[in-house]
């Protein structure tokens, strides 16, 4: 008699629910969705202004400049991952729902990816021309984009790790930066290399099966710690 | 044979009461050891034939650098028993690792750096042996800041403990980057299985003196766990019958 009475539906459907209400309130908050897009292009922005507005001195810098931001981008819209519905009691309906937690946290991870991660990936072309890249062909472009997607996601689940963590923390936003970004260095070395070879018309296929390899595995291990951590946080 | 010492010592008084008697046979020994190798090493050992004297350094590098992977293994196999079977000594047991931890990866860095400085014609480069070993320092001050920022200490012991856990991936990075890249740093000295690039008279003061360090990091521990069981358990009746004796 004291097994809990859930009714497990098909985690399809689950995925297709959460899904749904991520994008739902997202399209409500478009504002908040911006933010971290705004952010990218800005961060850029800074560097000719700071460096020199020299073409060939910033095709130079250009992978390094455009991971470094889009690694601070994510790590600033990431805060906003688990905040809100912490706040306002959702997360705490989630941990009782008696579904598993891991996997409503990483299909909220995912739409998160989608909402913050993917403009990042879509504004990159545009971006990386405005910083005197010209790659020559389109598998370099194809290079490129597929470096920062697979890099973009894997920052996401890492920066909702640390965002899972931080989250019962008053001020955490600081905190989670110290947390999340030494985890978050290797993608960053990988990234701009894959980028840097890209922009060098060299096959960068090695390095983007890595990334894809270190997705696979914080993808399969990082909704368990979030979970851990969430139910640590909601206490 | 009895058995019921070693799990007596899963309890916080008699963990204290260990702890307390064992700290000064582990320091007293490390000390005499580290002054033996020291001496070994800087007097006796003949200079290398390619490095000189400088090599010399590696007395102090080579043991905190290599301790510096164990001590954050042991951190995460401690909050690791700890989140699983919820057992608080553990935790206390990880939570006292980590400021030695730290200040052996500093130190590994330091040493590492000037050590570099004759050999590289660098205090710095950024190769993967170094950069990891720079993340590993990053990933020890994450782990205080995050402990540090919870007011009840369950949760700063159950948070920390999943970033500990989460972090144990840069341990083999550290390890193997020397095998996996082609690093400035040199490779792979000491092998517990077969030969060892090092000639007999270098490589036993080098053992002693890790021997020797791991031994004061068991002192330190020591101390630092006592007083992590002291935080906890201020209030428990225990404390006054052990002072009253």
């Amino acid at each position: 008699m004291n097994a809990p009475m859930v009714n497990s539906p098909d985690p399809f459907k689950l995925a297709v629910v959460v899904l749904q209400r991520e994008l739902c309130l997202a399209l409500r908050r478009w504002d908040q969705v911006l933010q971290p897009l705004i952010f990218f292009v800005v961060i850029i922005a800074l560097f000719p202004l700071a460096v020199s507005p020299e073409l060939s001195e910033l095709r130079r810098i250009a992978p390094g400049v455009l991971w470094v931001a889009a690694m601070l981008a994510s790590l600033l819209a990431a805060d906003a991952l688990f905040r809100p519905d912490v706040e306002d009691g959702t997360m705490e309906q989630w941990v009782l729902s008696g579904q598993p937690l891991p996997w409503l946290l990483l299909n909220k991870t995912f739409a998160h990816w989608i909402l913050t991660g993917m403009p990042l990936v879509i504004v990159m072309p545009i971006v990386a021309i405005a910083l005197g890249v010209n790659a020559s062909n389109w598998t370099s472009w194809w290079t490129m984009i597929m470096s920062l997607a697979l890099g973009t996601a894997i920052l996401t689940v890492l920066g909702a790790v640390g965002a899972a963590l931080t989250v019962g923390l008053r001020r955490g936003n600081m905190l989670m930066a110290l947390v999340v970004l030494p985890l978050e260095m290797p993608v960053l070395i990988f990234g701009a290399q894959a980028l840097q070879m890209a922009i060098r018309n060299e096959s960068a296929f090695g390095i983007l099966s890595l990334l894809a390899a270190i997705l696979l595995l914080s993808l399969a291990l990082a909704p368990f710690a979030m979970a851990a951590a969430i139910r640590i946080s909601i206490e | 044979m009895n058995w019921v010492w070693f799990h007596k010592l899963a309890s916080p008084p008699s963990a204290y009461v260990f702890a307390l008697r064992l700290r000064p046979w582990l320091f007293w020994i490390s000390v005499i050891m580290m002054l033996w190798a020291a001496y070994e090493g800087l007097f006796v050992v003949p200079p290398d034939y390619q490095q000189k004297d400088a090599f010399r350094i590696a007395y102090v590098h080579i043991p905190a650098a290599s301790l510096s992977l164990m001590v954050y293994s042991m951190m995460a196999i401690a909050a690791a028993i700890g989140v699983i079977w919820r057992m608080k000594l553990a935790h206390a047991v990880a939570a006292a690792c980590a400021l030695p931890g730290a200040i052996l990866t500093a130190l590994a860095l330091i040493t590492g750096s000037i050590w570099g400085r004759p050999m590289w014609g660098a205090w710095w480069a950024w190769d993967a042996r170094l950069t990891s070993e720079l993340i590993l320092f990053f990933l020890y001050l994450g782990y205080m800041t995050l402990r540090a920022s919870f007011d009840d200490i369950g949760r700063a012991d159950r948070a920390s403990a999943i970033l500990a856990i989460v972090g144990v991936v840069n341990v083999p990075i550290v390890r193997y980057s020397v095998v996996w890249w082609n690093s400035l740093h040199q490779g792979q000295t000491l092998s517990v299985f077969g030969e060892s690039k090092m000639d007999s008279s270098m490589i036993t003061p080098l053992l002693v003196m890790m021997l020797a360090f791991l031994m004061f990091f068991g002192a330190a521990l020591c101390d630092g766990l006592r007083a992590e069981i002291l935080r906890r358990e201020r209030n428990a009746s225990w404390l006054t019958d052990l002072k009253a004796k």
